[in-house]
């Protein structure tokens, strides 16, 4: 049975939301993220949620009030984008280490400056290394299906890590797709009741958070993060079955398109994916053996599973949304390409695109393979694609 | 310690303290140089020691003025200059032997009166 | 019912004794004469400072009531969280009773890095009492000047020089500033005066809705005084009228104490030694200029609330 609705990724992450029906949201207003909280706070307003919003005065008051809710023992959602994740970022870090899952959306925009509103990867990429979950999503219905499971993984007891879900700004927010979703008391039972480690409220049995942590037990603490975010994995992978039987849509760390006897293969996150896919479909009408992978699962990083899926290939082109400035390439090259060595000498290029919502098209990504093919490989430093000269 | 101190499968996770109010094992009676003594004869019980001694080091019993808790006390002196009737001498640690104190820092000359009304 | 102490002294100490402030600090004091006015459930925020340092340095904790430290700028963001989620579970009916929250930041915490955390908090109307323990400084990082440090006092990003006499401007009104929120309840205290004091939280507990208090609170390593006179230096400073023992309920002003004889605030300066370049004979100036601002506050004070001595009625 399906529940087709015509939703935008804002509306489709708000309607995730609404049905899971978590006890705080806290959120202040950013482009592109906006009317994802707004269609929420109109759940609030017409009393479909039993939700408590916390509109505060700076996405730092959000975050620090989300890990407030959060180790208080409520269940917390939130959004944001670019400069709000940014103002949000000492708390980050301290959501990741109070070992609180938060579900957050970031709805991805470049970071200023100059300002920018459109969409690239900086933001959450900036944040790759603060302890959080990373889930991307590549259209409306993955929103919707990335947010759900996400807050089962975040609570898992073996996980209890903070979880972004991101999508892309405009480009997926802002665009109306199909998107089947579930019945309300489905995701009320898939999401289940949370039950938190550590509660502040229970006043019988207090506990302290946020000690002064110093070179006897810091480094323990981080340990304990570390393997929270490889015991993730299995977690993230059994949570991606279930609600593959409970919808359907089944997920793993990422998704492989026409991979199986492709000789070339491009990855790439969210939107991009399905340019890329679109630019396969046409180049193996002319027989060219070509595929995509769609990394959904950035934190934690699927290595040996990545390594696996594409050392069959000739080459691969790694699409970086976000500019590493280290003046080689972007993050996920950067990972991709540590992820090989020494398991397959297969050659990795590098391309930065996008930066700033600079379009990108199935041509573009034909060229990205015709470079691979003729072995043009930029496998020192990224090739910008799009950039005027 | 960290030889002793338990590894990181071992402990809470995310550095919350599960223990409350465990600092009592920690004993800040080390830092003192200079410990309060009580003259019982002269306490009023008024208890403006125990409201002002910033480590809750003052022992009250029954609404009376006990003693101190040397586990805890910095012998900072705040209780005996706060006093309003001299009743709580500082006396150097290292002369600690040259006074008759209980342990609770109650001088033998002014025994506690104890209480002889029921 | 006044206050007594003996009725205190029989409650269970909720700060356990074994924290690391230092031998004769005041700054503890105040935390802990706050505690004394908790009767029930409790939640306790704290903004990164001395004394969330001192009290929970791992993997010891002196709090025996839910503590959360989560940075230095959002002990009011971090608790207007814990406070939502009460309300939330509460209405679910997934949590049941009463319960009280209270943050604590120091003077930097509060006047200077927390100051939008917390004026966002009192405006969104959270049920919170804010405790602004003011020792004047940044005393964990070693002592830096903050929005509250007094004029002319030297410390350690305001040092007092051969050209340049300790901080240039004088302390702005933190409790004004709170009040102009419109709050149920905003006060000024001293441990000193531990009835006023304590009195003011346990009336700020029972008022539905944001209230703050701000306590001065001693630091005699950064006021330079004697650990033993960690109280007298907070009183004199009540008695010089530097600082007003004061009460905003509901926008109503109310003078707590009057000085029979208010001291000059020579009187306080000059026993500390944060201000000793200030005795220099060519600083008479700054000294008659300190005064005359002290009494000019006192009189806007004074103003404001009819003149009128009223006790704290709790
Ligand atoms: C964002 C941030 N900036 C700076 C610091 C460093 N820092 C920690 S405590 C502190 C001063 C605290 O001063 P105050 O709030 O007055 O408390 P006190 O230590 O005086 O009791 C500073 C500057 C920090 N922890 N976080
Ligand atoms: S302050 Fe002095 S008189 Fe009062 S109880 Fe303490 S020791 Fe006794
Ligand atoms: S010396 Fe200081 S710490 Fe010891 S009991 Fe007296 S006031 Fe408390
Ligand atoms: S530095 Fe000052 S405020 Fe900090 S613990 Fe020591 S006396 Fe107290
Ligand atoms: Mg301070």
């Amino acid at each position: 049975m399906t529940n087709m609705r015509a939703l935008t990724g804002n509306e489709a992450g708000a309607y995730a939301i609404k049905q899971i029906d978590p006890d705080v949201v806290p959120a202040y207003p950013i482009t592109p993220q906006t009317e994802l909280m707004q269609t929420f706070a109109q759940y609030v307003a017409d009393g479909v949620v039993q939700t408590e919003m916390i509109l505060v005065e700076s996405e730092h008051s959000a975050m620090s009030a989300a890990v407030g809710a959060s180790a208080a023992g409520a269940r917390v959602m939130s959004a944001t984008s670019a400069n709000g994740l940014a103002l949000m970022w000492e708390i980050v870090y301290i959501a990741s280490s109070s070992r609180l899952p938060i579900v957050l959306a970031v709805v991805n925009r470049a970071l200023s400056g100059p300002i920018n509103i459109h969409c690239d990867h900086a933001d959450s990429m900036g944040c790759r290394d603060a302890g959080w979950i990373q889930i991307y999503g590549e259209n409306p219905q993955e929103v919707y299906d990335n947010m759900i499971q996400a807050v089962r993984i975040a609570e898992n007891k073996n996980v209890l890590l903070p979880v972004m879900t991101t999508h892309d700004g405009f480009i997926i927010s802002h665009t109306v797709e199909r998107v089947d979703v579930l019945e309300d008391d489905q995701v009320k039972k898939f999401v289940g009741q949370y039950s938190p480690r550590y509660p502040l409220l229970d006043t019988a049995h207090p506990v302290t958070y946020g000690p002064l942590d110093l070179q006897d037990y810091y480094f323990e603490h981080k340990k304990q993060q570390a393997e929270a975010m490889k015991d993730a994995k299995k977690v993230i992978l059994e949570v991606g079955a279930e609600y593959g039987k409970l919808s359907g849509r089944s997920y793993g760390f990422f998704d492989e398109y026409q991979t199986e006897d492709a000789e070339y293969i491009v990855i790439a996150l969210g939107s991009t994916a399905g340019t890329a896919k679109a630019a396969v479909d046409e180049m193996r009408e002319r027989g060219q053996k070509v595929g995509v992978i769609k990394l959904r699962v950035f934190r934690p990083f699927p290595a040996p599973e990545l390594v696996k899926a594409i050392s069959g290939a000739k080459a691969v082109a790694v699409l970086d949304r976000s500019e590493g400035f280290n003046a080689v390439a972007g993050p996920v090259f950067s990972e991709v390409r540590s992820a090989l060595y020494r398991k397959s000498d297969i050659p990795v290029s590098a391309y930065v695109y996008g930066l700033g919502g600079r379009d990108i098209t199935p041509e573009m990504i034909s060229g990205v393979f015709a470079d691979l093919k003729s072995g043009r490989l930029h496998e020192e430093e990224a090739f910008h694609l799009g950039l005027r000269e | 310690m960290s030889d002793q101190a338990p590894g990181w499968k071992d402990l809470p996770i995310g550095g919350v303290i599960d223990h409350a109010g465990n600092s009592f094992e920690y004993e800040t009676g080390d830092w003192r140089a200079a410990r309060p003594t009580l003259d019982k004869n002269k306490c009023i019980d008024c208890l403006q020691c125990w409201v002002f001694c910033p480590d809750g080091s003052i022992l009250v019993e029954d609404e009376k003025m006990a003693g101190f808790d040397y586990q805890h006390c910095k012998g900072c002196g705040i209780c005996a200059h706060t006093c309003p009737v001299d009743a709580i001498e500082m006396i150097s640690e290292e002369k600690v032997g040259e006074v008759e104190i209980d342990e609770w820092g109650v001088k033998k000359s002014s025994p506690p009166e104890k209480g002889d009304q029921g | 019912m006044a206050l007594n102490l003996k009725e205190l002294s029989k409650k269970p100490e909720l700060l356990s004794p074994g924290h690391r402030a230092c031998a004769g600090c005041g700054s503890v004091i105040a935390i802990r004469q706050a505690l004394m006015a908790v009767e029930g459930p409790v939640v306790v925020g704290f903004a990164t400072g001395c004394m969330e340092v001192s009290t929970t340095i791992y993997p010891y904790t002196s709090w025996r009531i839910p503590y959360i430290h989560d940075a230095f700028e959002n002990a009011a963001a971090t608790i207007s969280g814990v406070e939502t989620a009460f309300r939330s579970l509460k209405k679910q009916g997934k949590i049941k009773g009463d319960m009280k929250f209270i943050a604590f930041g120091g003077d930097g915490g509060t006047y200077d890095i927390g100051l939008q955390s917390l004026s966002g908090a009192l405006e969104r109307g959270h049920d919170f009492l804010y405790i602004c323990y003011n020792n004047g400084a940044y005393m964990n990082t070693g002592i830096q000047r903050s929005s509250a440090t007094p004029f002319c006092a030297a410390t350690t990003t305001s040092p007092a020089g051969e050209v340049v006499p300790g901080k240039a401007q004088f302390p702005k009104d933190l409790t004004a500033i709170v009040a102009a929120h419109h709050v149920p309840y905003a006060a000024q205290a001293s441990p000193h005066n531990w009835r006023d004091y304590i009195g003011k939280v346990k009336k700020a507990l029972a008022i539905e809705g944001p209230t703050f208090i701000n306590v001065i609170a001693s630091c005699f390593r950064g006021w330079r005084t004697e650990p033993t006179t960690s109280i007298d230096i907070v009183k004199m400073a009540v008695e010089t009228c530097f600082w007003p023992l004061y009460e905003v309920e509901n926008g109503e002003y109310k003078l707590n104490y009057k000085p029979k004889e208010k001291l000059p605030i020579e009187e306080w300066i000059k026993v500390q030694g944060r201000f000793k370049h200030l005795l220099d004979e060519k600083y008479k100036p700054l000294r008659e200029e300190f005064q005359a601002n002290v009494d000019q506050e006192w009189a806007a004070l004074l103003e404001k609330t009819g003149d009128q001595v009223q006790k704290v009625a709790v």
